[in-house]
């Protein structure tokens, strides 16, 4: 107990709020990481994802790349991409590593949901005359969106998981403060850190639960 | 004077074959740490998850805030995790273990919950007429039908753990990650890429051993020959294939 109360003291301390090290602007990197690379991987793998799902192509592509990011570890990707010319550009090595351990669970979820769409309703729409590309975006996309925007969700956890680990690779946001706990011996820096990082993993789990309560009843999810 | 040698570990080369013979007994030590990490993590987990998972498929009301508890500790990220362990164990391996343990749990309960909620009815019928008794029947027919979402459970969270075992290293005790951390501090490339390649062998050869043992304990869900396996089952299905190429991709389970 006595550390928790310790910790508690480390963080309600105004003056670890301010400053370069500081809580606040810790906070804003995270948020900051986390929202960038979200964006970013979302562009990359959402658009592939929709066209080899409309296509039927590239399943084996799905499969693998899910199981590759499960078994490749993210500290080590972090540290690889440090020492490669890619760390000599401050953040690089965080977003390259985050976007890609977010890429996964996205390009799956989207390819599962374009190809679980009924294929009776997809011979229909083809029967009324639909091109291509009426297809997938009046079709195809709206039927798999709640599993794609499942993946999302999974990829913003993940982001947030995995931006924590960056700062083992000298990256910023949260996890700077639990490693500058470490590097100091203060068990209640770190737990102070733990804290945070713990409550800001399960607000965007929550943000992301109430996003799918409020959408409308086609983009829920009905698993 | 001597001159400085000029090989790889002096050039500092990625790909190095005097680091693999010059620092092969570290690499070997790193290697049992990381297997024993894993290996001990996994194994209480699967101890702890399968009371849980049998008693959730008991009592109807105890399965929402088992999985809601588990998959809210899934949700904290690797190194909070461990940090939040720090006051209670301190910098040691059973820390590592202890946040790994919480990680297999959400995994591992939902796929034996999965499994055992697959039973069908009348098998469960068919074994009560028989003057099964509940737990004759549950280690005779629900687990054993349970057992290949188990395993597919099971394999996920190994291969989780392998890969989170590194994380570890913030308190000395990660396996490879040890390594990695070290290579990471002296810009040591051979060092960082050798470990990282030797994680991904492991979680690679630990999924094909879980699937061969677990085609060898349920022969009963060997599909036919001939016939296409389906690649990527999610929990409550049979089999994960590591890189089988086919049709139908299982997506990412939400986590809850």
């Amino acid at each position: 107990m006595n550390t928790l109360t310790a910790a508690w003291d480390w963080l309600t301390d105004p003056a670890h709020w301010s400053g370069d090290d500081g809580i606040r602007r810790r906070l804003l990197q995270h948020l900051g990481l986390t929202v960038v690379c979200l964006l970013l991987s979302c562009l990359i793998a959402l658009p592939v994802a929709l066209v080899l799902g409309h296509l039927g192509r590239g399943g084996a592509l799905a499969v693998n790349i899910s199981n590759v990011g499960r078994a490749v570890p993210t500290f080590a990707v972090l540290v690889l991409l440090l020492l490669t010319p890619v760390g000599r550009w401050g953040e690089g090595p965080t977003v390259v590593a985050l976007v890609l351990f977010a890429i996964p669970p996205l390009l799956t979820n989207a390819y599962v949901g374009m190809r679980e769409v009924d294929r009776g309703v997809v011979r229909a729409a083809r029967g009324m005359g639909m091109t291509g590309r009426q297809l997938l975006f009046h079709v195809e996309l709206p039927l798999s969106f709640p599993l794609l925007l499942n993946g999302v969700r999974i990829a913003a956890v993940q982001l947030v998981a995995t931006a924590t680990i960056a700062a083992l690779a000298g990256g910023g946001g949260l996890g700077r403060i639990i490693t500058a706990g470490f590097n100091l011996a203060s068990t209640p820096m770190v737990v102070a850190g733990a804290l945070l990082v713990a409550v800001f993993a399960l607000v965007v789990e929550g943000v992301f639960e109430i996003a799918e309560r409020l959408a409308p009843a086609w983009a829920r999810s009905g698993r | 004077m001597t001159a400085p040698p000029d090989d790889c570990l002096a050039r500092n080369e990625w790909i190095c074959g005097a680091y693999l013979s010059t620092r092969r007994q570290i690499l070997l030590d790193a290697v049992v740490q990381h297997l024993q990490l894993t290996f001990l993590s996994v194994l209480i987990g699967l101890a702890v998850a399968l009371p849980l998972a049998v008693l959730a498929r008991r009592w109807a009301w105890a399965a929402g805030p088992v999985l809601a508890v588990t998959t809210i500790l899934y949700t904290i990220p690797s190194l909070a995790m461990f940090s939040l362990l720090l006051p209670l164990y301190g910098l040691s391996a059973t820390l590592v273990v202890a946040g790994l343990v919480l990680y297999s749990l959400t995994l591992l309960v939902r796929n034996i919950l999965a499994g055992l909620r697959a039973v069908p009815e009348e098998t469960r019928q068919a074994a009560r007429g028989l003057g099964y008794g509940p737990v004759r029947l549950l280690l005779t027919v629900e687990l054993p039908l349970a057992l290949p979402a188990a395993t597919a459970g099971l394999r996920i969270a190994t291969v989780s753990a392998v890969s989170l075992v590194t994380v570890g290293a913030i308190v000395g005790f990660g396996g490879l990650g040890n390594l990695i951390y070290a290579g990471m501090n002296t810009y040591f490339k051979a060092q960082v890429l050798t470990a990282s390649v030797l994680c991904v062998l492991i979680a690679v050869a630990a999924d094909l051993l879980l699937l061969g043992v677990q085609r060898l304990i349920t022969p009963w869900t060997r599909p036919a020959r001939g016939r296409a396996r389906r690649p990527w089952k999610a929990p409550g299905s049979a089999s994960r294939p590591w890189a089988a190429a086919g049709p139908a991709p299982r997506p990412w389970k939400a986590r809850r």
